[in-house]
């Protein structure tokens, strides 16, 4: 695959992370294609938080180049973060703020012009109207998930980093998250690159899946095709396989 | 049935395309976010009265113990406002400086207590805006609390600051900005070290306190740790509202010398926490979802 910075949502040449003598991520490349969803996979300790933090410029890469709306990250780090955003069910807003004053203040970070329109029509898109004056503490995990949503989505981002972004959600929830990520797609061109652990919500959301194992990327490609290459009927299997036995791309 | 369970929940109800949003570059400095963080603290303290008690709770128990204690201890010696004055004085100069280190801290705290770090970090904030907003704080902070306690120190010991006026005012200036480094260094050291450090936002005020000469003049200390008072740019501050209040004119030495020392610590504070958000970076500690 062409790796080149040009047209592509986000270049990776060849990443690595070390934290001392642990290598966390070794010489990973790929390139994300505007409005791509990609699905991010791999067992815990696979890397993928730390490069997820590295795309976000929260880390600093050991070696390698990432480019994110073709500028180069961290150079360019605040302008790149104000076309991007992200959400994670283990980042929290505060709980001590209602969900307006939380989103009013990242409103004010991401520079919104008529924020107050704008979080109202969010709100409403999100079924969260009737929460905005509740503490962002006091909403349920699924009303949580999807207020990370509403101010990852508050700046109108070019591209979603979702840190799995269907945790702790029961099928039906999950499944209105995943209709609502598809629309905004659909809508505004969102590339949206997202880790999980939910193979079958992978298989069905995602484009094109990275995989990632001990830091290296063993598999790259549309979800049939890489089962076909690796010989498994489900996603879930390959998952398994590769955590359990560690099988590489044939 | 898709659109049937969305109507249902309530979400994806407007499937009407959402319109663009008009957003800033986010490039260069700006004004709108560093609002948007101290936004983010005026929120917690319009939301809990606690909280607002709070800010006031402290600097009031302190005025009123060193105040009354004053008040007994020039009885003791047969009289003598200035005594009075010294220490109220001390007291309020005492909070302000404080206060404000306290306000940079805990704010930086509180984004850790609520797991809101990634949050904060991944919009385009800079470490200067991030930086500006918690300084404000502090000004914020103080404010509140300096009328307050001027005007208690006035109805309950007759002291009335207001009437030092102009001449105290570059030393209250030069506490805040001592506040300012020892309130960046602070946070540094709690983003180093985490939320075990946090004790740190509380206890690194007092360890300028014994050699500051806060509530006693410089010549008490011992030879040794006079050399050590005149490094702190406290001292200065201190050292000439004692002089003020004392009807001596403004001592502008002391007023140069606590801008130069002041110049060095905001330039060390700056280099520090330059240098922990670069080791922050790089040991991915803005991931940290708990301290």
């Amino acid at each position: 695959m062409d790796h080149g910075t040009a047209a592509a949502a986000i270049t990776v040449q060849h990443l690595s992370k070390r934290f001392g003598a642990l290598v966390v991520v070794e010489d990973l490349s790929f390139s994300v294609a505007p409005g791509e969803i990609v699905g991010f996979l791999g067992p815990n300790g696979a890397g993928k938080t730390t490069t997820l933090g590295m795309l976000l410029g929260l880390l600093l890469p050991t070696r390698g180049r990432i480019h994110v709306l073709g500028l180069p990250m961290p150079e360019e780090r605040q302008r790149i973060l104000a076309r991007v955003n992200f959400s994670s069910p283990y980042v929290a807003l505060p709980g001590n703020l209602t969900v307006r004053e939380n989103l009013t203040v990242f409103a004010h970070l991401y520079g919104v012009r008529h924020a107050r329109q704008r979080i109202g029509a969010l709100l409403e898109r999100f079924g969260l109207s009737e929460m905005r004056d509740r503490p962002a503490g006091r909403l349920s995990s699924g009303e949580s998930t999807r207020l990370g949503l509403v101010k990852a989505l508050l700046n109108d981002p070019a591209i979603l980093f979702l840190d799995e972004p269907t945790a702790s959600l029961d099928p039906d929830a999950a499944e209105r998250v995943r209709d609502t990520l598809r629309e905004v797609r659909a809508e505004r061109g969102v590339t949206i690159f997202y880790t999980s652990h939910n193979m079958q919500e992978v298989e069905r959301l995602s484009d094109r899946i990275l995989f990632l194992h001990q830091g290296r990327l063993i598999a790259e490609g549309p979800p049939g095709e890489v089962l076909r290459r690796f010989e498994r009927d489900t996603l879930e299997h390959m998952f398994l396989d590769v955590a359990r036995q560690g099988i590489s791309a044939p | 049935m898709k659109a049937a369970r969305a109507v249902e929940s309530g979400m994806g109800r407007a499937h009407a395309t959402m319109p663009p949003a008009d957003v800033a570059s986010g490039a260069g400095f700006s004004a709108e976010r560093v609002f948007a963080l101290l936004l983010r603290q005026l929120y917690l303290y319009r939301r809990s009265m606690i909280r607002s008690l709070e800010i006031v709770y402290w600097p009031v128990m302190d005025l009123l113990v060193w105040g009354f204690l004053s008040v007994y201890v020039a009885r003791l010696r047969g009289g003598g406002a200035v005594a009075i004055a010294f220490l109220v004085g001390a007291m309020i100069l005492w909070d302000i400086f404080f206060r404000v280190q306290q306000a940079i801290s805990v704010s930086f705290l509180e984004d850790i207590w609520t797991r809101n770090l990634a949050n904060v970090f991944v919009s385009p904030i800079s470490t200067g805006e991030f930086l500006c907003a918690t300084m404000l704080l502090g000004v914020l902070k103080v404010i509140v609390i300096g009328l307050l306690l001027a005007v208690l120190a006035s109805a309950l010991y007759a002291f009335n600051i207001f009437h030092y006026g102009l001449p105290l005012l570059p030393f209250v200036l030069n506490l805040i900005f001592s506040a300012w480094g020892m309130g960046i260094i602070t946070t540094a050291l709690i983003l180093r070290f985490g939320q075990g450090a946090e004790a740190l936002a509380w206890a690194v005020a007092f360890l300028f306190q014994p050699f500051s000469a806060v509530f006693y003049p410089v010549q008490v200390l011992p030879a040794p740790l006079q050399a050590i008072a005149w490094t702190l740019p406290t001292t200065y501050a201190f050292e000439g509202m004692r002089a003020v209040l004392d009807g001596h004119p403004l001592p502008w030495g002391y007023v140069a010398w606590a801008i130069v020392t002041n110049a060095v610590l905001l330039g060390i504070a700056a280099a520090v926490f330059a240098r922990v958000m670069r080791i922050a970076r790089e040991l991915g500690l803005l991931l940290r979802t708990e301290g």
